[in-house]
């Protein structure tokens, strides 16, 4: 699965409540939610994201709530790939069932600037800075995992096979 | 080589005779939960699956507890679709206004969670369990729904830190103030993955509420889950409230632990975590005026944490400029409240009591901060925005602090008082 977009970045800690704050957890619809994502840390985020792009960001990415609403909001807004340093545990697994790809790798976090034109061939985890020019190697999901994502999430995984 | 606690219950309930940390297993859960934030988004995953009935109806929770009693039309149609899903898969163990608390201390006081238990939960605090010995984790909504469908959850097996408790705890330090101490040691990411595991002489100093406060915050350090062995003091708990035969589990002599860390409880103090993380943790301060205390929560709304408020606030006022919250997690802490006259103290002091609900400490509803305010909670999160304005700011404490400060008006520890 190959992904370009523009980088939008972001520190450590990211939590669930700044990515979906709990005011509009009263709804379930995906459009709704995304048009809040970030809201709480980078207000212009909604704004400016555009089918593709790439949030990059520090350490324990997604920590906090379990709510399946912040990585459903991120992947709705129209993004197609979190980088980080590293994951909070169940938004890990959250971005993995509803099928948002997600990738640990500290070297292109370090490298990469808001607005660097990225692309990553989710196959074999290397991520090319295009504006840059620079090339990193983030360790790939196994298959099976990868299978999940490119199916849209576990359910219709599980529903396809 | 032995077995942590976490990795026996794990191992127990994939029929294995023995798992490693990495290993990926398949594991029957005794309780699947979910609450009314995050159980539309299963049950309308479930509804796109086509199966037409979850495995069990007896091993699902459904906790109306967030939101409600319902805040607004959204939420009333959340809690709707709960209600319709709970009649429709005969789900008996839904709670809805009146018989609902706030889940964490509502499913152990039902006696649908205990020693042995593996649960997962569609609620990150779902790890709060681990006081009873039970191995619970929180998921989300997809993985909830897979838990019911399947009566079954893939999990990998975590490594361990080993958290040595030796001591008793000073007078005016209780649960919150040794968790909040952990989360500024090891950081927000310190468990990351990993289970913590509650051990040593100490504990026996520790209630079971202060255990359901420590095994609560477990992933505020990142952890899949928090533990304490079982003991006495849970036997006791459990006693004429878990519904199941208790099966008790000790971790392995030769456990392979990635840390041990001890933790002389005598010698600390009350702490508090200053804005915007759980690990900013703190035992001295300035002047920091307040306009907010909450006591309540999953964390901090038992029984115990409510005579702790009562112990400081009897007799004494709510400082004019600040607005003093306090929620029972349960009815039944609720009506004990009552019984003790705690509810009573409370008001007289200038406090609110309010029905069991999750509301204020999300930011949901019951509580929400204006512009550039402050509150000391009981609450577990203090994130930007976690419960009102980007600009507002949460100071976590135990209920000693959050009391004193409600009294004098800016964040106190208790010995100010004396």
């Amino acid at each position: 699965m190959k992904i370009k977009g523009k980088a939008f970045k972001y520190g450590n800690d990211v939590d669930t409540d700044v990515i979906i704050p709990a005011r509009y957890l009263n709804t379930t619809s995906e459009t709704e939610l995304a048009s809040h994502c970030m809201e709480d840390i980078d207000p212009s985020f909604v704004k400016e994201v555009k089918k593709g792009d790439i949030i990059v960001a520090g350490d324990n990415f997604g920590c906090g709530s379990s709510r399946e609403h912040a990585p459903i909001a991120i992947k709705a807004s129209g993004v197609s790939l979190v980088i980080a340093n590293s994951f909070a545990r169940i938004f890990y697994r959250n971005s993995i069932n509803i099928g948002l790809p997600i990738l640990e790798c500290p070297a292109a976090v370090k490298a990469i600037n808001k607005g660097d034109t990225i692309s990553c061939e989710l196959s074999d985890g290397v991520i090319v800075n295009e504006t840059t020019g620079e090339k990193f190697k983030a360790a790939p999901f196994p298959e099976f995992i990868q299978n999940i994502i490119a199916d849209g999430g576990l359910l219709k995984h599980l529903t396809k096979n | 080589m032995g077995m942590t606690l976490s990795q026996k219950i794990l191992a127990a309930h994939a029929g294995l005779k023995e798992v490693k940390a990495g290993q990926l297993i398949n594991a029957k859960l005794d309780l699947v939960l979910a609450n009314d934030i995050t159980g539309p988004v299963a049950i309308k995953e479930f509804k796109k699956t086509g199966q037409n009935s979850v495995a069990d109806g007896k091993k699902i929770a459904l906790v109306m507890d967030h939101f409600a009693p319902n805040k607004d039309i959204k939420s009333a149609q959340q809690c709707k679709t709960c209600r319709e899903f709970a009649n429709e898969q005969n789900i008996e163990n839904f709670f809805d206004v009146g018989k609902m608390g706030i889940e964490h201390a509502l499913l152990p006081e039902q006696g649908l969670v205990g020693a042995g238990d593996l649960v997962i939960g569609a609620d990150s605090h779902t790890c709060t369990y681990g006081a009873l010995g039970a191995f619970s984790t929180g998921v989300g909504s997809t993985d909830m729904c897979a838990g019911m469908m399947s009566g079954e959850c893939w999990f990998k097996v975590p490594s361990a830190i080993k958290f040595v408790l030796h001591g008793k705890p000073p007078k005016y330090v209780c649960g919150k103030d040794v968790i909040l101490h952990i989360i500024g040691l090891i950081g927000v990411d310190g468990a990351l993955y990993k289970s913590m595991e509650f051990t040593g002489d100490g504990i026996k100093h520790l209630s079971i509420d202060d255990r359901f406060t420590i095994c609560n915050m477990a992933i505020e350090a990142g952890a899949k889950n928090g533990i304490f062995p079982v003991d006495e003091v849970t036997l006791e708990y459990m006693k004429d409230r878990f519904k199941r035969e208790p099966k008790i589990y000790t971790a392995d002599e030769g456990a392979e632990y990635e840390k041990v860390i001890d933790i002389d409880l005598s010698a600390l103090e009350p702490t508090v975590a200053f804005p915007h993380l759980p690990e900013n943790t703190k035992t001295k301060w300035g002047e920091i005026k307040i306009d907010q205390v909450v006591i309540g929560s999953c964390t901090n709304g038992h029984i115990s944490d409510l005579r702790i408020a009562a112990e400081i606030l009897n007799g004494r006022k709510v400082a004019k400029h600040v607005r003093a919250i306090i929620i029972p997690a349960t009815n039944e802490i609720y009506l004990q409240a009552i019984r003790e006259g705690l509810v009573e103290i409370f008001i007289k002091a200038g406090a609110i009591v309010s029905t069991p609900t999750c509301g204020p400490c999300l930011g949901g509803y019951m509580g929400i901060l204006a512009e550039n305010e402050r509150a000391v909670s009981t609450t577990n999160r203090n994130f930007v925005g976690r419960m009102g304005h980007t600009t507002s700011e949460v100071y976590l404490a135990s209920p000693y602090v959050a009391a004193a400060s409600a009294v004098t008006g800016k964040l106190s520890s208790p010995k100010e008082l004396i």
